[in-house]
């Protein structure tokens, strides 16, 4: 694939015009993202092209295109992937019961002449639009946002069949021809790697790899996405968390956790963290049995004193 | 190893470098796109994927981006030729040497006096490289520096200390006879896994009863004028699972792994989504090596991937790898698991049941082939291997495993009476 068949580009109208207006972007819609996620966007907003998505679960790779849609004033258009995705439930369908009732009315009126039937039977009138279908149709307020979520999750055929849909973003249906995305969609595709997605599928995106927050990133996180927490709790949760993810756990608690937990201690009316609450909420952070098992009591007890020395040391900002 | 046409070769580099000038020269800048396509070629000598079309879209986001921020730069290259979460480490390595320490290799130049080493190879300049990356850097300077790279060659050695790490032994294997090739190929075609297929979600047209397929039903219509409408069928398609080899390569089991790795190989030639993996002392995946066509080349480079042929064991921590590093990612669309190792384990089974309760949890199925059999009273006893015995699906013991015929026997064999044949098994182990 050569430089000049990408050159196919978004409409550019409010689109950011460099990494700064990105992150602005990104801050209105309430994400706070790191630059190197926002060079990476700006990148694929600038080049036309895909973004690919990988990291754990619960990093926040879905809402970067919800954020998006939302600051942009663009549709967002989703398709969650599954095992045995395929094109009549993410492309296209035929109608086929209205299909029948006109094929009887055809009957009716005694015109059974084959050609004119066939023309009327693959008309628009009876096409079901699937997501990837909807996302080449030009939309109100510009190119839509097209996520593809979790496309790990489906298999090799249908990433194949991706293939040709991300790099010339036209599909082609046999009855109709060939229908080609007048401005291509911006795409962001995620992955939670559960199995490794094709390097010819990958080729055609731009990468990045999300990886857990800062502890200061995930401060703002916090300010920004549940400001019910006060500022002293927030942070020992934050310290909390970090400090879980250093202990060699089977599934670590991703920022969404952290979201989930703050909401929790909020419902709970808690201003501070003390060992029983710990043990009491771990089910909100630990989703295996193995990692509670070893987190609750004496080692929870430990990092939350770490925790709770370092923030005496540390005068509240 | 990789087929090579000069000619093409060089056509292609032209062309591509008079692209990137095109790309460059409406920006304005000067050598960045050279040093871009430089970098680019060390970069694939280091081992990454890159390809010309990499090289364009690197100069094209480099020029969107701007050179005024070395971050927003470095994330912008990262983006064109990172793909997979591991080749991060090699580009951050190879980013750093090449674009921030421009003097890296004038400082290489000057090592060639004797005192300037001392002084100038501070503890930076003593970073452990990866080799490869090191390797790719030294085979690709830049050509007006061609005269004096010789010598720098040997310079590079001297600072660039990777650590070569405990070990090593690597493994040579006989080369096979295209007869061989051909009898392990009839072979592994007769093999029967003892692992069904399972319908998938996808369906295939069927000329028996099965669900109506609207689509091709509505066609068939079409046809008669829409007057007769024959119903077409269609029916669920049926695949394996994929299959993940999990294979003992200690010491105990060195006279089975030539045989082994010609087993592994040839099931990952013949069906799709098979993952292997090597383990003694550590996890190895071999996986592409293996997806090579050519059988001794395939065994050439799985022997040169793992490092710990013929050494000891540790089951429990190589599991407790594979689970943490591996498991969500080749288990997650219900995988079979053939595990193969004789259960004598260096570390007395530390935290072996764990683990195997968690790969047991983790997959379809769980079978393990254990060639220690050698007289007919053997009963699992090694701790290892009662740690084991209880988070098994299926348990095949084979004596004397000389072949592919006799793997392939043992394999094909059909699962006995559900759990009964295994219960006795587990007997033996508790007894």
């Amino acid at each position: 694939m050569s430089a000049l068949q990408t050159t196919a580009r978004p409409v550019s109208a409010g689109l950011p015009a460099s990494v700064e207006e990105v992150l602005d972007l990104l801050g209105s819609g309430q994400y706070v993202a790191d630059r190197s996620l926002a060079t990476v966007l700006f990148l694929a907003l600038k080049l036309g092209r895909p973004l690919f998505l990988e990291g754990e679960a619960g990093v926040g790779k879905t809402e970067i295109a919800k954020v998006l849609s939302e600051t942009l004033g663009r549709r967002l258009i989703r398709l969650q992937c599954y095992e045995g995705l395929d094109v009549s439930s993410a492309l296209y369908e035929w109608n086929y019961p209205r299909q029948m009732v006109e094929i009887r009315l055809a009957e009716a009126t005694g015109s059974s002449d084959r050609d004119t039937l066939a023309s009327d039977l693959y008309d628009q009138r009876f096409l079901i639009e699937r997501p990837l279908l909807q996302a080449l149709r030009p939309q109100p307020g510009g190119a839509p946002v097209l996520l593809i979520d979790e496309l790990d999750r489906t298999d090799e055929p249908f990433e194949a069949f991706l293939l040709e849909l991300l790099s010339d973003f036209q599909a082609s249906i046999p009855e109709l021809g060939t229908v080609r995305a007048e401005h291509p969609p911006i795409v962001i595709v995620t992955s939670n790697r559960t199995r490794e997605i094709h390097d010819a599928l990958k080729r055609r995106c731009l990468y990045h790899w999300v990886g857990y927050p800062t502890a200061e990133r995930e401060r703002a996180i916090l300010a920004a996405k549940a400001p019910s927490a006060p500022a002293a709790l927030a942070a020992e949760i934050v310290g909390f968390v970090q400090r879980l993810r250093r202990v060699d756990l089977f599934k670590l608690p991703g920022v969404a956790e952290t979201l989930d937990w703050a909401e929790a201690l909020v419902q709970l009316n808690k201003v501070a963290l003390d060992p029983e609450t710990v043990d009491d909420t771990l089910g909100v952070l630990l989703k295996y049995q193995d990692d509670i098992a070893r987190i609750q009591g004496s080692e929870a007890a430990r990092l939350l004193g770490e925790v709770q020395r370092e923030a005496a040391a540390q005068p509240p900002l | 190893m990789r087929q090579s046409d000069p000619f093409a070769e060089a056509a292609l580099r032209q062309r591509t470098a008079a692209k990137a000038e095109e790309l460059l020269s409406a920006s304005g800048g000067s050598r960045l796109a050279e040093n871009i396509l430089f970098f680019a070629r060390t970069l694939r000598a280091a081992g990454l994927p890159v390809g010309p079309g990499k090289m364009l879209d690197a100069v094209e986001a480099a020029v969107a981006v701007g050179v005024d921020r070395r971050d927003d730069f470095y994330w912008a290259l990262h983006a064109v030729f990172v793909n997979r979460q591991d080749q991060r480490e090699i580009f951050d390595q190879a980013f750093h040497v090449f674009w921030r320490n421009p003097k890296f290799l004038d400082r290489m130049r000057g090592l060639l006096l004797p005192q300037s080493f001392d002084e100038g190879a501070g503890e930076e300049d003593r970073i452990a490289l990866q080799r490869r990356v090191a390797e790719a850097l030294r085979g690709n300077l830049p050509d007006d520096r061609g005269s004096e790279k010789e010598e720098e060659e040997i310079e590079v050695d001297a600072t660039l200390t990777w650590s070569e790490r405990e070990t090593i032994r690597q493994q040579d294997f006989e080369q096979m006879t295209s007869d061989e090739v051909a009898r392990a190929k009839r072979i592994i075609a007769g093999l029967r896994l003892p692992i069904a297929e399972v319908p998938v979600r996808r369906w295939r047209r069927s000329a028996t009863a099965g669900r109506v397929d609207p689509r091709a039903s509505q066609r068939s219509a079409l046809r008669s004028g829409g007057d007769l409408m024959p119903l077409v069928w269609r029916k669920r398609r049926r695949r394996h699972p994929p299959l993940v080899v999990l294979c003992d390569i200690s010491g105990s089991m060195g006279r089975y792994s030539r045989l082994l790795l010609h087993f592994m190989h040839a099931v990952t030639n013949d069906r799709d989504r098979v993952h292997s993996f090597l383990f003694g002392t550590r996890l190895t995946n071999i996986t592409r090596a293996l997806r090579a066509q050519d059988v001794d080349l395939a065994l050439e480079q799985a022997g040169a991937l793992a490092q710990d042929w013929s050494g000891g064991t540790r089951i429990g921590a190589c599991l407790a790898e594979f689970n943490r590093v591996w498991g969500r990612r080749v288990l997650g669309q219900g995988a079979v698991v053939l595990l193969i190792s004789d259960g004598l384990d260096r570390e007395a089974a530390a935290g072996l049941e764990k683990e195997m309760e968690r790969l047991h949890k983790s997959c379809r199925r769980l079978i393990w082939l254990n060639p220690l059999l050698r007289y007919d009273a053997y009963a699992p006893k090694s701790q290892g291997a009662r740690a084991m015995m209880p988070h098994v699906d299926d348990f095949r013991p084979v004596h004397n495993l000389d072949s592919l015929a006799d793997l392939a026997a043992v394999l094909s064999r059909p699962p006995l009476a559900p759990r009964e044949d295994l219960a006795r098994w587990i007997e033996k182990a508790r007894a």
